[in-house]
C-alpha cells in the first residue's frame, strides 16, 4: 500500500491504496466522483480527462500514486453551487452532447483549451485541439459550437473581473 | 495490472540506486498502457516525476539542453527552443494529442525508442547527444533497433544535447486513430552536412537515409529529392500501410520537411 495526499476541487484527501490505483479509479472509486468517466480506458477517448495541476491529463493514464502533491479539478469541481460553469452553460445552450459520456472529458478539455490559447477561439481551433477526445455519437458539430460560445463566456467573465 | 511496488525518487543518485530489477516511470504514456494490457509488469517502479534536476531548459547560443522529464507540451511552447530550434519545438507539439503531451516526455519517449517515435528522428538527425547518469550517448550509437538502445539495465537518461542547426524540420503523415508516426521524416542542415533521419518506417526503427542526404547536400531544396525513391526494402507494412507505400511516403515527407527547413 501507498499513503497519497491531493488536493481534488479544493478539499485536501489523503488515503492508503494500492500503487495499481490509477488517477480514474482513485477519483470514481475512493471518492465517488463518478463524474469523471472511464471510456476507452487505452489513453484515447478522453471520457477520463481532469486537470492536474491545471492542465487536462487522461486519469486512465495517471498512476494516483504519481499524482501525490497535485491539485486536481474534476468536471465537478467546475461549477459554483447551483451556478454552473460557463463552459457546462454552453454545452447546455447548444445541446453538445448527445448520450453525454464523453461530455465532462469534453468540458475539461474545451477549459483547458481556453487556458492555453484564450477565448477567441476558431473553428479549425477548437477542432484540432479535441484531438484527444472522441465522441461516439459523432455529435462533434454542437460540441465546437459549445466551446466556441463557452470560450468567449469565459472571456467575458474574466474581463468583468478584471 | 500485475501489482507492483512503487518509489517516488527524489533525485537521479536516489533512482538509479532504487531501481533494481524495477523500471523507471516518465510520463507514463506508454508504460502504463503497457502494464494495463499485462505486456509488460514491472514488480517495482521508479518514479521520476518529482526529480527536480530531470527538470528545465536551457540553451548556450550553440547547444540546446532539454532535461529528460520535460513535457512535450513544454518542449513545444518553450521560448528556448523556438528560437534555437524552432522545428523541434513544431515535431513536440504534433506529438499526439494535447492530454498526451501534457504528460509524455522527451526521456520517456527516447528510451523506449518506440519505431513509431517522433523524437528518434530529431535526436538522430540533428545529432543529439544523450546525456545519462554516467556517460554520453551520441544518437548514431544509442538507437539500435526496435525498442532497442544502447542504454544499460538501470541507467538513466537525464538530458539531452541538440546542437543549432542552420536549418531543421520535421514532416510526419500520421496515423489518424492512433496520431502516431505512419513515416516521419526529419532534415537537418548544417553547413554542407545534411542529415535526414526516418521514424515509422524501418522495421529495424529509426534509420537514415543517406540517399537524399547526398542530394540535398549539393541542392537544400524539395526538387532536389525530385525522382528519389527509397527503397521498400527493410520497410514495415502492415494494415496501414505496406512497405511500398511506405516508401512512397518517405520521399513525399523528406520533401516537406526540407521545403519546410
Amino acid at each position: 500500500m501507498a499513503k497519497v495526499s491531493m488536493t481534488v476541487n479544493g478539499k485536501p484527501v489523503t488515503a492508503d491504496i494500492d500503487p495499481r490505483t490509477l488517477l480514474v479509479q482513485f477519483i470514481r472509486e475512493h471518492l465517488h466522483l463518478t463524474g469523471t468517466h472511464v471510456g476507452c480506458d487505452t489513453s484515447q477517448c478522453g471520457a477520463c480527462t481532469v486537470h492536474m495541476d491545471g492542465v487536462a491529463v487522461k486519469s486512465c493514464t495517471t498512476l494516483a500514486v504519481t499524482a501525490d502533491g497535485a491539485n486536481i479539478t474534476t468536471i465537478e469541481g467546475l461549477a459554483h453551487g447551483a451556478q454552473l460553469h460557463p463552459m457546462q452553460e454552453a454545452f447546455r445552450e447548444n445541446h453538445g452532447l448527445q448520450c453525454g459520456f464523453c461530455t465532462p472529458g469534453m468540458i475539461m478539455s474545451a477549459v483547458d483549451i481556453v487556458n492555453r490559447k484564450g477565448a477567441n477561439l476558431d473553428e479549425h481551433t477548437i477542432r484540432h485541439e479535441l484531438e484527444g477526445n472522441i465522441c461516439r455519437c459523432t455529435g462533434y458539430h454542437n460540441i465546437v459550437k459549445a466551446i466556441g460560445d463557452g470560450a468567449r463566456a469565459m472571456g467575458a467573465q474574466k474581463h468583468a473581473a478584471e | 495490472m500485475y501489482s507492483f511496488t512503487h518509489h517516488a525518487a527524489s533525485s537521479v543518485a536516489d533512482a538509479v540506486k532504487s531501481v533494481g530489477e524495477g523500471k523507471y516511470l516518465a510520463g507514463g504514456h506508454t508504460l502504463i498502457p503497457t502494464m494495463k494490457q499485462r505486456l509488460a509488469q514491472p514488480g517495482h517502479l521508479v518514479d521520476l516525476n518529482k526529480v527536480a534536476e530531470l527538470k528545465g531548459i536551457s540553451d548556450n547560443g550553440s547547444v540546446l539542453t532539454i532535461k529528460a522529464m520535460s513535457r512535450h507540451a513544454e518542449v513545444a511552447s518553450s521560448d528556448v527552443v523556438k528560437k534555437a530550434i524552432p522545428g523541434l519545438a513544431a515535431l513536440a507539439g504534433g506529438i499526439g494529442d494535447p492530454q498526451v503531451r501534457h504528460r509524455g516526455t522527451i526521456g520517456g519517449s527516447v528510451a523506449n525508442n518506440d519505431p513509431v517515435a517522433d523524437y528518434p528522428a530529431a535526436c538522430l538527425a540533428l545529432g543529439a547527444t544523450i546525456v545519462t547518469d554516467r556517460r554520453r550517448i551520441k544518437a548514431d550509437d544509442f538507437f539500435q533497433g526496435l525498442f532497442t538502445t544502447a542504454l544499460e539495465d538501470n541507467e538513466l537518461i537525464t538530458a539531452f544535447e541538440f546542437p543549432h542547426a542552420d536549418k531543421f524540420a520535421y514532416a510526419k503523415f500520421r496515423n489518424p486513430a492512433s496520431l502516431y508516426a505512419l513515416v516521419g521524416v526529419a532534415v537537418a542542415k548544417r553547413g554542407s552536412d545534411v542529415r535526414v533521419a526516418v521514424t515509422g518506417a524501418g522495421s529495424d526503427g529509426v534509420f537514415r537515409w543517406t540517399d537524399a542526404e547526398a542530394k540535398l547536400a549539393s541542392n537544400f531544396s524539395a526538387s532536389a529529392l525530385d525522382g528519389l525513391k527509397a527503397s521498400a526494402s527493410g520497410l514495415n507494412g502492415d494494415i496501414h500501410g505496406s512497405a511500398e507505400y511506405r516508401a512512397h511516403l518517405i520521399g513525399v515527407m523528406a520533401k516537406r520537411a526540407a521545403a519546410a527547413a
